[in-house]
């Protein structure tokens, strides 16, 4: 445990919506990988020291579902998400919702690089919300209809400024 | 009343599009009306306004009243809410990675006295 002063989180903010967190790890990237793959591992490092386990659902297969609740006091927390796409033991891309916060979620696409038996973990965070990712969901039709849409919008601007002015 | 979960939706979405950040970064160096802002990009006065409307129901700037010439001024409060989201899910993994360090050292352990064990 004594090992984490040099192996520090680095975050770096490449835009307002995302976050890249990078941390090594004195284990071979197989274990890392593993850590992540199961309750029985997650129950052991997954969230804050104070929290324990209260229930636990790891469908660990690409569109497989996971469900974990953990609280401390009586208090409650439940997170859930997918996983996007699995390669063992090189990238997970999952998604991550904090189920008090309904409607966000944050993409993580994590991977993992070995190297003279340490391991470096990248994560990549982007935050959304359900309303874009279906926004982005839409057929090409419904995309075309707002395409239209928003050229009306525009020209009745344009319609709108050229009175004022 | 929009709920804190509503707000930082409208703050997520008004700030996915890369025009609209560089609007808000422009607005940091002080108040600028439309024309101003669409300097810098090859976009319309129109197009321009639709995205301080877009950031104006983000309650990420503020326009002035006056009809011919609406400066449009930097809201700090929703992108303080974003920072602070974003900040508490960093604490979130900072701490699970140091504990999953700690995990990693304790499952290196186990195999290595299971290997000893064998030796022996």
């Amino acid at each position: 445990m004594g090992r984490s002063g040099s192996n520090a989180l680095k975050v770096t903010t490449p835009s307002d919506r995302e976050m890249v967190m990078t941390r090594d790890f004195d284990a071979p990237r197989d274990l890392v990988f593993e850590a992540h793959s199961s309750c029985e591992h997650m129950s052991h490092w997954w969230g804050p020291r104070r929290y324990k386990f209260v229930s636990c659902e790891i469908d660990f297969r690409p569109s497989g579902a996971w469900r974990i609740v953990h609280g401390a006091d009586g208090e409650e927390y439940a997170f859930r998400g997918e996983y996007r796409e699995i390669v063992r033991p090189e990238r997970i891309v999952w998604t991550f919702e904090f189920e008090g916060m309904p409607g966000h979620f944050t993409v993580e696409t994590m991977t993992l690089e070995e190297h003279d038996g340490k391991t470096t973990l990248t994560s990549t965070s982007v935050f959304d919300s359900v309303e874009e990712r279906d926004g982005m969901l839409e057929s090409g039709m419904e995309s075309g209809a707002a395409e239209s849409m928003e050229r009306l919008d525009e020209y009745l601007e344009v319609l709108k400024e050229s009175k004022a002015g | 009343m929009t709920t804190a979960t509503e707000r930082l939706d409208r703050t997520f979405g008004a700030l996915a599009d890369p025009t609209r950040r560089a609007i808000l970064a422009r607005l940091r160096t002080g108040e600028a009306s439309v024309t101003e802002l669409a300097e810098p990009f090859e976009m319309s006065l129109p197009a321009v306004s639709k995205h301080l409307k877009v950031l104006e129901r983000a309650g990420l700037i503020a326009r002035g009243r006056e009809r011919q010439w609406r400066p449009a001024r930097l809201e700090a409060e929703p992108l303080k809410e974003v920072a602070e989201w974003t900040e508490r899910y960093r604490r979130f993994w900072e701490e699970s990675y140091d504990r999953l360090d700690g995990y990693l050292e304790e499952l290196q352990d186990r195999g290595k006295e299971k290997d000893d064990g064998q030796k022996r």
